[in-house]
This record gives C-alpha cells, structure tokens and sequence, in this order.
C-alpha cells in the first residue's frame, strides 16, 4: 500500500473517531454511570456507598412517583390512542383527492416543528381560564361558560394530553397518507365492484393493509410520550400540586432540587428500561425484515 | 350472461381525447378481446363498461338496457385486474367470498359458494392462506375464483395474465378458454398479446390511439384486415406489404412489383375497381409464400434472394430479399434450402390482401 491510500483507509476511522468517543462517553457512559448511582446512597453528590436496591424500594414507596407513573398510563395511553386515530382520520380526509391537499399537509404537520416548549406555553394561554378560552367564550356572551381544566387537579392531565396530540397528531398523518398512497388503486377499484361502501373499504380493506404504518406510529408516539418533560414544564410545571406529574419531571425534581440523587437514577434507570422493552423489540423486527428483503 | 352493447363510447380527459366513437356489440356468451398497442385506451374503455370511470358520451347496455347511471355494483359484472388486486389482509376464502359478504348473502350460503369455485380452480387448499403467501398463478387463480363465485352477467378481464411467465400463461390462456366454453359466460378480455387475441377470441377488436380499427371474427381480422395497422400487428412475422403499381393487362388490371420486374393478377379479394397506376401495398402472409415445385406451377412466382433462416421448431422463418426489399416466409421444418441461395417462390394469392399506398385501407 501507498501511503497515501493507507491515508485514505485510515481517514474515515480517523475522523469518526472523536463523535464515536463522545457518545461512548457522553451517552453510554453516562447511562451506565447512573445506573451505578442508583444503587447507591447518594443524596445531593455522587457518593459509591453500596445500598442494593433500597434506592428502588423508596421509589416505589413514594406516592408522587405513584401519581407520576399513573399519570404516564393516562398521558401515554390516551396520547398515543387519540394521536393514531385523529391523525389516522385526518389522512384519510386528504387522501379524498382534495384541492390544495399540500396545503392542508402543511397546516397539519406545522405543529411538529414547534419546539414542546412552545406548544406547552401556547396551550397554557389558550387554556388558562382568565386569558385563553374561557374568557374569549365568556366575553362572546356566555357568561357561565367554564373551562378550568388547567388548574382543576382531576383534569390537568388531560391538558396535556390536548396539547400533546395537537402537536404530534399532523406527523402521525403524514405516516398514515404515505401508507394510504402506498394501497395499490386497483384494489380499491376491485372494491368498488365488489360492492363496498366506502367505510367498508377502509375497515376491511385499507386500514388492516396499513399495520406496518400502525406499529411504526406506535413506537413513535410512545417514546415521545414516555421522554416528554418540556411540554409539562411550560404547561403545568407538574401541577397543580403534584397533579401532573411525569415520571421525567420527577426525576428532574428528585436528582436537582430535592437531593436525592440516587431515587432520582434509579426513577431514570426505570424510565430507560421501560423504553427499551418498547423499542428493542421494534428494532429487532424492522432490522430482521431489512436482511429479508 | 348477457349481451353488450357499446354505442358510439368517446372518453376524454381534460382536452386529450382517449376513446373515439368506440361501436361495439357482442352476444350473449361472446369471448370479446380488446387488443391494441399500449396506451391506445383498451383499459380505459373496459373501465367504462365496468363503470368505474365516466365516459364523455354514448351508451353502455348490458341485457339492452343502458346502464350509463348505474354503480359497478348494480351492473352485475365482475373483474380480474392485472395486478389481481387481491385484498392483501384477508385470507383466500374472504377475498372470494368479499362481494357476497357486501351483498349480505347468508354465511352457510357463502361459503358454499365458495368452496365450489375453489374447487372449480383447484384453489380450495389454499383458502386460509394470504395473498403474501401465493405464487403468481395461484393468486391469478384467486382473483378469478373472486370473479367467478359472484356469477355475474359478464366478466371483464384486464391483461390478466401478463403477470406470469410464458409457460404458466399458456396453461392460464387454456384453462380461462375452457372456462369459457364451460360456462357459456360473456367476456371482454383486454391484452396487447396478439397471440392471445387470436385463440381466445370469438370477437375481437383491434384498437389505436383511441379508434377501433376493425371488429370482426379472428378469422375476419387475420385474412381480411381492414387496414395496414391491423394486418401488421395481428400476426407473427407480420404481413409482408409489397409496394406495386396497378396496371392494365389483357384480362383486367394486374400488380406491378416495384423493384421486382414482374406482374401479379389482382387477388380475387379484391372487390373494388383500381384504376391503372395507382399505387397500393399488396399483403402477403408469410404462410402464403411457398418453396415453387419444379414444374411451372399454377400460381404466380417470384425469384428472391434467402437471407437468414430462423427455425422456431415447427416451422422456420425464412428472410427473403428482393432488391432493397425483405420479406417474411413461412416454411415447414426440413424444407430444403440455404441462405445465400436464390430460389423461386410461388406466391398463394387466393387470400392476398391489396391496400391503398396513401390510406392504408384494404380495397
Ligand atoms: N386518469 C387519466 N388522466 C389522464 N389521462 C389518462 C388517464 N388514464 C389514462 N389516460 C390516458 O389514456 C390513454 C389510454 O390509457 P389506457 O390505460 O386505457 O391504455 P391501455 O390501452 O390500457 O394501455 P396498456 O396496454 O399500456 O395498459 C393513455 O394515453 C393514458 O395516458
Ligand atoms: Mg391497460
């Protein structure tokens, strides 16, 4: 070899190297730097004082981590539900051949390139019973027109929910109408001559034909449900009270403000697992039909 | 079944026209083949009998009765696609009993139904699979069963077996022939495969850019075409076309090759008074040219130069020369002959064709 191919070999290695260290360090190395933590007694500094699993037995003792992990189930059930179905209906209303249809595309995926933390105080205004919704009704006239979901404890959460669906319902539709263009038109031909009413078609037809469609914007909607802090921190800052509670926000309130280092790793080791067992097992599907094809 | 009825059919998308003044009709328990280049408007036009697309003007009747307002559904027909447009997440059974299903025929009913036609196509192993899980000639075989199990009065076919490969469609090419003859069913079957035109059809019409070029028998479009277009795209090799002047001769007019210093006597198909010095294209299939015996024989000869030989099995193909001109015979295998020879052929004019050199149109 010359030496300038042995360069040439050499370079992209050499220059990959400093990112490939970075998220060594940065990422894994952390990821398992906390792990570490969490079965220590840290308190406000790392200390290496090995407790076992006491960290994870207070953790699961304390009923704000209860109210956050109830609220994952209502926030990450309802979201990703509502999310598939809304953007899902939406897909199919564009797929109608409409007029303008790039338009409506872009009004409904425009939400997706604001940051959470825009949506979450754009929501707050429009939700917040003296200066959003309620006081434009109440000043149309309708003076007993209440809406106070925002700082009702009960319905905070659901806040978020609207907020979150809002944002992700227009990303959802677009995976939805490229799997809608993908159905051959012949069949939906054959389905006219068969005789389907038209949500017959969708039911039996298109919709079941879309499952790969439905499982990626599962695994979508589900991480972003399970990492979403920013949206709660500009809507509710977790509250009322601890109302709102996710367990991200309390990871961040456990590890930074309340001392408690090692609950707050071992929330966040819980968290990381949870997510794992969603997307390893998509990863694993998608790579082995990738080696198929 | 039933007869079809398709009246003076024009289609036009925005300003391009596809169909023009399409006339067509066809009796009870025909076999129609729409047969044309690509993009002349074969499948359009099938989509209009289906009732799938809008036709700008005239009449579809099925049974007589002009069924222009109705829906796909309510014209008691059925399809077969190209693609087969199997529905990908039902089973077998489900994709051929779906219509029946739409039309809330009982379940115990259905089912019989279709354990019939899967029976009739020998698909009835094959019903709890998915579409994923066929090859292409057993979801060919499904997308019929889809068709047939709803009995309806006429069976559209588009392109329905240019999917398979070359022996599979032969097999396909009989079995839908047989089905045919079987069940006594009317059917428009699109193909751009002229082969496939000549042994289905009891009908065919031959299509280009829109217009319906001739409709007639195969027997009609194979010795009688209408035009130049028809006799070269119906046929393999095509029709051999001879340049030739008309000129007088004792008996009445006669052909004058150009290029080859002979004259021919006007085939008797011809009908029409051709005046002298016109110019026309005399048809010549290659089957009608023939290795001349030694003895003067009674048709007229013609001395051309052998080019290439091309044995297909059967027969060979033989690649003649007469000046700048090539023309196309047909011979049976073991005739004796060399390229680079030149050979007397004797031409069989009984069924010869004579078109105008300006039109294209048969006299
Ligand atoms: N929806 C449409 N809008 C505009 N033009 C169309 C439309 N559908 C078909 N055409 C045009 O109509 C003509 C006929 O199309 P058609 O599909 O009937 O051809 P075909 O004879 O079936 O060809 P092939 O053998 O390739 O299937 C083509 O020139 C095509 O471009
Ligand atoms: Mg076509």
């Amino acid at each position: 070899m010359t030496p300038s191919k042995r360069l040439q070999a050499a370079l992209p290695a050499f220059v990959l190297s400093p990112s490939l260290a970075a998220i060594a360090i940065c990422v894994y190395g952390f990821i398992a730097y906390t792990a570490l933590l969490s079965f220590t007694g840290s308190k406000m500094f790392a200390r290496f004082d090995f407790v076992g699993l006491r960290q994870y037995e207070r953790l699961f003792d304390n009923p704000r981590w209860i109210t956050a992990v109830e609220n994952m189930a209502i926030f990450g059930g309802l979201y990703v539900v509502v999310a598939t179905c809304l953007g899902l209906y939406i897909a199919i209303l564009i797929d109608q051949k409409i007029r303008l249809e790039g338009v409506f595309r872009a009004i409904f995926l425009y939400p997706m390139a604001l940051s959470f933390v825009v949506t979450g105080v754009i929501w707050q205004w429009l939700l917040n019973p003296g200066l959003g919704l309620e006081h434009m009704v109440r000043s149309l006239g309708w003076q007993s027109f209440t809406f106070q979901w925002l700082v009702d404890p009960d319905w905070a959460i659901y806040t978020i929910v609207i907020a979150g669906v809002w944002q992700v319902a227009g990303f959802v539709m677009a995976l939805f109408l490229a799997g809608l263009r993908g159905v051959d038109t012949e069949i939906l031909r054959a389905a006219r001559i068969d005789g389907a009413p038209i949500h017959k078609v969708y039911t039996r037809i298109v919709i079941p034909a879309l499952r790969p469609v439905f499982l990626t914007a599962f695994v979508i909607e589900a991480h972003l449900a399970i990492k979403s802090y920013d949206l709660v921190v500009a809507l509710t800052k977790g509250g009322p009270g601890v109302s709102t509670e996710l367990p991200s926000t309390f990871m961040y309130s456990m590890t930074f403000t309340r001392n408690e280092l090692g609950v707050g790793a071992a929330s966040a080791t819980v968290m990381l697992t949870s997510l794992a067992a969603i997307i390893v097992p998509y990863l694993y599907a998608e790579l082995r039909d990738d080696r198929r094809a | 079944m039933a007869n079809l009825g398709i009246n003076h059919v024009t289609k036009s998308f925005g300003s391009l026209a596809v169909l023009k003044d399409i006339k067509i009709s066809i009796e009870d328990g025909e076999f129609l083949v729409l047969v044309g280049p690509s993009g002349c408007g074969k499948s359009t036009l099938l989509s209009i009998i289906a009732g799938l697309e809008e036709h700008t003007s005239g009449t579809i009747t099925i049974d007589g009765r002009p069924v222009d307002d109705l829906e796909p559904k309510e014209r008691d027909i059925a399809m077969v696609f190209q693609s087969y447009a199997l529905y990908p997440a039902m089973t077998v059974e489900q994709n051929i009993g779906f219509s029946l299903e739409m039309s809330k025929m009982p379940k115990a009913e259905r089912v019989e139904r279709v354990s019939k036609v899967a029976d009739l196509l020998q698909i009835s192993h094959l019903l709890k699979r998915r579409p994923g899980q066929l090859s292409g000639g057993q979801r060919q075989r499904v997308a019929m069963g889809r068709a047939l199990v709803r009995e309806p009065k006429i069976f559209l076919f588009d392109e329905p077996l240019s999917n398979l490969d070359a022996k599979l469609r032969v097999e396909m090419r009989t079995e839908i022939k047989r089905l045919h003859q079987r069940l006594g069913a009317t059917i428009v079957y699109v193909t751009h495969d002229q082969i496939e035109a000549m042994t289905m059809a009891t009908r065919i019409a031959v299509m280009k850019d829109g217009v319906l070029q001739q409709f007639g028998t195969p027997e009609d479009i194979y010795d009688r075409p209408a035009n130049v277009f028809v006799a070269t795209f119906m046929g393999s090799p095509p029709m051999n076309l001879l340049p030739a002047t008309v000129v007088d001769g004792a008996s009445g007019p006669r052909l004058s090759l150009k290029g080859a210093d002979v004259t021919l006597p006007l085939p008797s198909s011809v009908t029409a008074r051709l005046e002298p010095g016109s110019d026309v294209l005399l048809g010549l299939r290659p089957e009608w040219l023939s290795l001349a015996a030694e003895e003067v024989s009674a048709n007229p000869m013609l001395t051309l130069h052998v080019d290439v030989i091309e044995p297909t099995g059967p027969d060979v193909f033989v690649a003649l020369r007469a000046g700048e001109r090539e023309i196309m015979a047909r011979l049976p295998t073991g005739t004796p002959i060399r390229s680079g020879e030149k050979r007397a052929f004797a031409l069989d004019l009984s069924k010869a064709v004579v078109f105008d050199a300006g039109t294209g149109i048969a006299h």
